[in-house]
């Protein structure tokens, strides 16, 4: 097939890191208000009806916005597969952590109002919890150590070895940008409670919601000064060669200087994190105003801007090495190869308007508050 | 090479991997048998079927979340503990997954929660519309796992590239049009189907038995019987037509499963019954059945079929070709922008064997210092165990029969006998309900246990694919998964029996006046008061 090569391999890396990040960034738009919802569950739910009506208004679309996620995954796999085999397994107890949340969450929507018992359904309250706040914690854990690059080399046959553990991921930083990952999904989830959930349930979201905007509008603050005064980012050392093999080893990186020079270098990316800022702000006093849609929407707006500034500022760079930076993962040297991201880019143009226009209908179809006189007179059919 | 680690990671792939196709078969065809009712309620107009649609949806509901809630298991675990194989064949092995997520599993995933939630939001076209999405969404899935899947029994359409030290894909087409994953697709989802139809007939034979919700059940047996019937002969024709394109890629699984250690002249005979002895190379109170192996893996009379000592040579072959190519790509890597001329030809000419070299790794770190005694080792390491294989093909194949018998008796009865089921029979399809798992479970096995010693057939040995993990890691998550799953399994196994017990919602009166007759008589005579409410 001589078709994939109408569009360039470097070319052809530059949309798939975009697409990377799409994909991430569609996930804690779409599944990020489910988390949020299941964190907040505790808070602004307190007797069973209540819960219900927070859950049902997740309740007929986690299942699809979870697919964001699945697919993020296999994107990464088809697209990036040094990365998806470094970070996976790099990344092996806090994966699994992510992974018992992740496979508690599904089982806990659908089985809670299977029974009536008190304990049965505070169990899976629980399970909805952890599902929600531990999987929205370790991926920011994750993207701060990628920031300060992560414990692993390759091998001459490219075999990946990660020399560092479970309890070096918890470093401060790391804890920082985890708990603004947090809040930050804590507040989409507030703007879709505020939204979607009717009475008491929504009023609690909104407080509790701007509370969680203010904390990931400091925390993303403050992870900014921490790259500008305390942390060091990597560069090429060797001219970077854009449309080569994916073989890592076969440029120079060195550790040093500060990530934040991107924004020296391509002063338009400053737009990214103003925008993050901006969302947040409008987020919070969107809240306190019990304005509704336009508050969802510039959560969603705070969450692009936070995500894109981490991708925009270390661009080329994806996963940097601390113990080997010649290993570091970038644009141009890990992807896979340039038939295999044609072809997947062919797949993706296909589908995914065909995805965004379908999800666009079940909203549709579902749009409006969700009512405790809704679930009482369901309560055989809805969660 | 720490074999430990190989080994604790086999066993957790093959746990999650089996626990997941608990739930994947029946989601498979219940869509499907599902979408069926609903059809039949909407072009009918009788409530009864709406009934049946829910009912089912609740029981298919209880069991797709543990498949979806396993399914992502079986993502991340290439990643988390196979991280060379993920590295090495990411490239190809990985496009199919993305495109299942985002030509099928989106589709299935969305639509699903409408299908629950929908009931009263969207008109009559429009839930079955959605039914059927559902259906075709959670197919389309399987096709591209098995493409995947395929691909790791039979590599086409993929060339290794020494510079990024992985394979890489050639054709996209020949990966998907691959002749074993089709082979494959087919036969799995129609051993869904069977899943779905057994299951659906057991339930209702047991509220028969109970007499309880009669009508529900007979009208579901109807479906499940035809259904089941058309099927269990697919799965069986089917997976004729898989072993017979397993012969062109993988000569050593069958002749693994037939035990045959030695080549015989064309056409084989097919070993019916035996004790495989690894050690001594034969096969105990074996039953021959002439030519039928000969024909069932060839269609020929006069093409052989290798046996098991003639594929040990064969291995033996690769693997010293296979040195060759390891040298080759050692002299490539030296200098890899500009290698030197002949190590790139003597690549070219031996690169396909490459895999063959790696399977030396158990014993040496480099390939080329391997002793004779290690590569009689390494191509004697290319048998899977026979015995297992040569059981559970029996069995599954076995079972696959029975599904007939009971599919067509159901059928004959439920068509031509006006439903008047004996009680024995409806005794015995409530046994049968675990029986389509078991057989699912040992197709699995075979094609997966088969395979070894490697993951991608040829390319990649197992031992290789492997994470560089601690065993103390590997250990942690292996029984963290066996506490989750198990607490998960006793908790849907509850659940789906206690809304057996339940049974359907009390939303149409039971159909008093159409008790007895067969549903193409009931629907020819709606009685009154189940004209439907919208």
């Amino acid at each position: 097939m001589i078709l994939h090569e109408l569009i360039d391999f470097e070319v052809l890396r530059v949309i798939w890191w975009l697409l990377l990040g799409v994909l991430l960034i569609g996930f804690a738009l779409t599944d990020g208000f489910d988390m949020g919802v299941g964190a907040l569950l505790p808070f602004v739910a307190k007797t069973d009806l209540e819960r219900r009506v927070a859950i049902n208004t997740v309740g007929p679309v986690w299942e699809g916005n979870q697919v964001w996620f699945i697919l993020g995954g296999g994107a990464i796999f088809a697209a990036w597969p040094p990365l998806y085999a470094v970070s996976f397994s790099g990344f092996y107890m806090a994966m699994f952590l992510i992974l018992a949340a992740l496979i508690l969450r599904p089982v806990a929507f659908k089985y809670r109002s299977k029974r009536d018992g008190v304990r049965w359904r505070q169990t899976w309250d629980w399970a909805l919890f952890i599902g929600g706040a531990v999987p929205a914690l370790i991926f920011g854990v994750a993207v701060g150590n990628v920031l300060q690059g992560v414990p692993f080399r390759f091998t001459e046959d490219l075999m990946p070895l990660y020399e560092g553990s479970f309890f070096g991921l918890l470093n401060p930083f790391a804890l920082l940008t985890g708990l603004t990952s947090l809040a930050m999904l804590i507040m989409h989830g507030g703007a879709w409670l505020s939204l979607k959930a009717d009475g008491v349930v929504g009023e609690r979201a909104r407080v509790y919601g701007s509370y969680a905007a203010a904390g990931s509008l400091l925390g993303f603050l403050l992870a900014g000064l921490w790259l500008a005064i305390g942390l060091d980012g990597y560069a090429f050392t060797s001219p970077s060669v854009t449309d080569g093999p994916s073989n890592p080893l076969f440029s120079e990186v060195a550790k040093g200087g500060s990530w934040l020079a991107a924004y020296a270098e391509r002063p338009w990316i400053a737009i990214a994190p103003v925008l993050g800022i901006v969302g947040a702000v409008l987020t919070f006093l969107g809240l306190r105003a019990g304005r509704e849609v336009s508050t969802l929407l510039s959560s969603k707006l705070a969450i692009f801007g936070m995500i894109s500034s981490v991708g925009l500022t270390m661009f080329p760079f994806i996963l940097p090495s601390s113990i080997d930076p010649k290993s570091s993962l970038t644009v141009w040297d890990s992807s896979s190869s340039h038939l295999t991201l044609f072809v997947m880019l062919v797949a993706t143009v296909i589908f995914m308007p065909l995805i965004l226009a379908y999800t666009a209908w079940v909203y549709k179809v579902l749009w409006g508050k969700v009512t405790e006189e809704e679930v009482r007179s369901n309560t055989d059919t809805v969660y | 090479m720490d074999l430990d680690v190989v080994e604790l990671s086999r066993l957790q792939f093959a746990m999650t991997a089996m626990y997941h196709f608990l739930f994947v078969p029946l989601t498979l065809g219940l869509s499907i048998i599902i979408a069926i009712m609903e059809t039949v309620y909407v072009m009918t107009n009788r409530l009864i079927w709406r009934q049946m649609t829910k009912f089912w949806g609740t029981l298919f509901g209880i069991n797709f979340v543990l498949g979806v809630a396993t399914g992502i298991t079986m993502e991340f675990q290439f990643g988390m503990n196979w991280s060379y194989y993920s590295h090495y064949v990411g490239d190809v092995f990985g496009a199919p997954l993305a495109v299942e997520g985002l030509m099928a599993f989106f589709l299935e995933a969305t639509f699903v929660g409408l299908f629950f939630f929908g009931w009263d939001k969207l008109s009559k076209v429009g839930h079955l519309t959605v039914t059927w999405l559902v259906a075709i969404g959670s197919n389309f899935s399987a096709l591209w796992i098995l493409i995947a899947n395929g691909w790791m029994q039979n590599p086409v359409g993929a060339q290794f590239n020494p510079l990024s030290m992985r394979m890489e894909m050639t054709s996209f087409y020949d990966v998907v049009f691959n002749e074993v994953a089709q082979a494959k697709f087919v036969h799995t989802v129609s051993a869904g189907y069977v899943t779905a139809a057994v299951f659906v007939l057991g339930v209702s034979a047991w509220y028969l038995l109970k007499e309880r919700h009669t009508e529900l059940a007979r009208r579901s047996i109807a479906v499940a019987a035809s259904f089941g019937l058309a099927s269990a002969l697919s799965v069986v024709v089917l997976g004729d037509e898989s072993g017979y394109s397993v012969t062109h890629s993988q000569k050593m699984k069958l002749a693994a499963i037939e035990a045959m250690w030695e080549t015989e002249p064309a056409p084989a005979s097919f070993t019916a019954f035996g004790f495989p002895d690894q050690e001594a190379r034969e096969t105990h109170y074996a039953i021959h059945i002439p030519y039928a192996m000969g024909l069932i893996g060839t269609r020929s009379l006069t093409e052989e079929i290798p046996g098991i000592a003639e594929l040990v040579e064969d291995a033996e072959t690769r693997i010293r070709s296979g040195i060759i190519a390891y040298g080759a790509l050692m002299d490539i890597r030296k200098d890899p922008k500009h290698a030197p001329a002949d190590a790139t030809a003597l690549f070219e000419q031996h690169g396909k064997d490459l895999g063959f070299a790696y399977l030396l790794k158990r014993y040496v770190d480099d390939p080329r210092d391997a002793t004779e005694a290690d590569i009689a080792k390494a191509a004697e390491d290319t048998v899977p165990t026979v015995w297992p294989l040569f059981w559970a093909f029996r069995i599954m194949v076995g079972l696959g029969f029975a599904f007939i018998g009971v599919m067509a008796y159901f059928f004959f009865v439920a068509s031509f006998k006006k439903m008047t089921f004996p009680r024995p029979a409806l005794y015995l399809a409530v046994i049968m309900i675990p029986a389509p798992w078991i057989a699912a479970e040992l197709g699995w096995f075979v094609a997966e246990y088969g395979r070894q010693p490697w993951t991608v057939d040829g390319v990649l040995p197992t031992a290789l694919s492997v994470s560089h993990l601690s065993i103390t890691q590997v250990a942690i998550t292996l029984a963290g998964f066996i506490a989750l799953y198990s607490v998960l399994f006793l908790i849907e196994m509850g659940l789906m029996i206690k809304y057996i017990r339940k049974g359907p919602y009390l939303d149409v009166p039971e159909t008093a006046g159409v008790s007895g007759s067969a549903p193409s008589a009931s629907r020819a005579a709606p009685a009154a008061g189940l004209q439907p409410a919208e």
